[in-house]
């Protein structure tokens, strides 16, 4: 934590000493305050962000846990298809390369083509964002299953359609963590976009309102919202993974 | 069932492989017949690359012979199966389950009841005496354990056969020394037969009422010795070095002849 209080302590300095105007730079504690007002100030008409923050946290955590699920349940169901079935490989490795390949901004105007402005739009780009990093590294990691575990699974009595499960995917797991947390970080990513171009409310949206009302100490507020909420589900996902991964040589808990 | 019948009887078992690098076929086994009778322990011995554990590969259906056929009480080895347990060299414990539930990954697949599955793995874990350790992940365990632990995932299963694949060569030489006592006395009390590829000569000695001695390029039988010393055996008796000499000298002879066809090229 020394780092972080040594910026906002030098942001103070270098705000109160007037080496920056307030209107280039607000202090730390315009921000807070700002933050606040934000947070706990009372909803009215006229005053577009005041009390509205709890709302957008919420609208943007339900946008990204709806798109990061579906890109969840997809994202491993196909990779360990991949990674264990060659022909579903053929079928589908060149088609997620060449997806891989288009920066998932690329699609927004797509989705709001095809959506209109409606929740639906952001949730297909969080969730066919995500989807690619965890679908590729579980894919990875259903691939290098070793062999003599699945030998180990026949000898003991295990059908060859049941390897998929027994042995297949418990071995693809510490890859399909992996992938979850970097798909989990690139659904942050996207919610931010989608709200900013394609949805109202939420993160995203009070970002860009920010924005066009020239709100530096909001647009500070909603990156350093967007950061907690990021840093927490990351957490999150670290914490889930190191009691399922407790197996793991290396792993903390032994 | 006939009693002529022989239990496990491999006939005129040939196996090539196609070398991914050279592009050329190598046979790896050429020509082996032999049978095996129930209850007997069967050690092969042999140079690498002499198709040892392709044998037990096959046995175990993993590999399928190219040419020939090998008989499990009259029928043809079809795939792999709990009815011949196998032990790996390197374990080959599922990491992701502990030990208890290693030992139960058998006969829950196989679709015991509950009562049962619990019963026979109590008894298995003293058995081979894991008792205490049953809530450890395999990479919390020795070597030595893990390769009881391995042992006693297919002992649970009571498989007509045990295939060992150089099961202790991993293993430092005091608790090499430990499982190779605890595997005879299990033998001598349970009679299973046993399918035990080693490249150890003293081991081969110890364990087995026979030993096959194989050679290599392309992997062929080269003796078929029976060992009659008395259970338990003495690795520093006169006879046990006898035994033993016989049975190295059998094997220079063979890399004597190895090395000279290497030269040769």
């Amino acid at each position: 934590m020394a780092l972080p209080a040594a910026i906002l302590i030098a942001w103070e300095v270098v705000t109160a000493a007037g080496w920056v105007s307030s209107a280039s730079l607000p202090s730390p504690r315009t921000v807070a305050a700002a933050w606040w007002d934000w947070i706990f100030g009372p909803r009215q008409a006229l005053a577009w962000y005041s009390g509205t923050w709890g709302l957008y946290v919420l609208m943007s955590l339900e946008r990204v846990a709806a798109g990061f699920a579906i890109a969840s349940v997809t994202g491993i169901s196909l990779g360990v298809l991949i990674g264990w079935y060659s022909a579903v490989e053929d079928l589908c490795d060149g088609m997620i390369n060449f997806m891989r390949a288009v920066p998932m901004t690329a699609w927004v105007p797509f989705a709001v083509f095809i959506f209109g402005i409606h929740e639906s739009a952001a949730i297909f780009l969080i969730a066919f964002g995500s989807f690619f990093p965890i679908v590729v590294n579980v894919a990875a990691g259903a691939r290098q299953t070793p062999r003599i575990l699945i030998r180990a699974a026949r000898m003991l009595g295990t059908p060859p359609r049941r390897l998929l499960v027994r042995v297949v995917l418990p071995a693809a797991l510490p890859a399909i963590f992996t992938g979850l947390r970097v798909g989990l970080g690139l659904a942050w990513v996207l919610v931010i976009v989608a709200e900013m171009l394609a949805v109202q409310g939420g993160l995203g949206y009070a970002l860009w309102s920010a924005y066009q009302f020239s709100r530096l100490d909001l647009i500070l507020a909603a990156i350093a919202s967007v950061g907690g909420l990021g840093l927490a589900s990351d957490r999150l996902i670290s914490l889930l993974a190191q009691r399922v991964l407790r197996w793991q040589k290396g792993s903390t808990g032994q | 069932m006939n009693s002529e019948q022989p239990f496990i009887a491999f006939r005129n078992v040939h196996k090539s492989f196609r070398d991914a690098r050279e592009g050329r076929i190598v046979r790896a086994i050429e020509d082996i017949s032999l049978e095996i009778d129930r209850g007997e322990f069967v050690t092969v011995i042999g140079p690498s690359g002499c198709g040892k554990t392709t044998l037990l590969n096959i046995l175990a259906g993993f590999e399928q012979p190219s040419d020939g056929r090998v008989l499990l009480e009259g029928q043809p080895i079809a795939g792999p199966g709990a009815d011949r347990g196998v032990v790996f060299q390197e374990y080959a414990l599922f990491p992701w389950l502990t030990l208890r539930q290693n030992v139960e990954y058998g006969p829950r697949e196989r679709g015991l009841p509950a009562s049962l599955i619990a019963e026979l793995t109590e008894r298995t874990l003293a058995t081979m005496r894991l008792a205490g350790a049953e809530n450890r992940y395999p990479h919390e365990l020795s070597g030595g354990m893990r390769q009881r632990a391995a042992l006693a995932r297919v002992l649970v299963n009571d498989p007509k056969i045990l295939l060992m694949d150089e099961p202790f060569a991993a293993l430092d030489a005091q608790t090499r020394g430990r499982l190779q006592q605890e595997l005879a006395r299990l033998w001598i009390e349970t009679r299973k037969t046993v399918f035990f590829v080693t490249h150890s000569v003293e081991e081969a000695v110890l364990l087995a009422d026979r030993v096959l001695a194989m050679k290599t390029l392309p992997g062929r039988l080269k003796a078929d010795v029976r060992i009659t010393l008395p259970r338990p055996r003495d690795p520093t008796s006169p006879s046990f070095n006898d035994h033993r000499r016989a049975l190295e000298n059998l094997l220079a002879e063979e890399i004597a002849a190895e090395v000279a066809t290497v030269g040769s090229v």
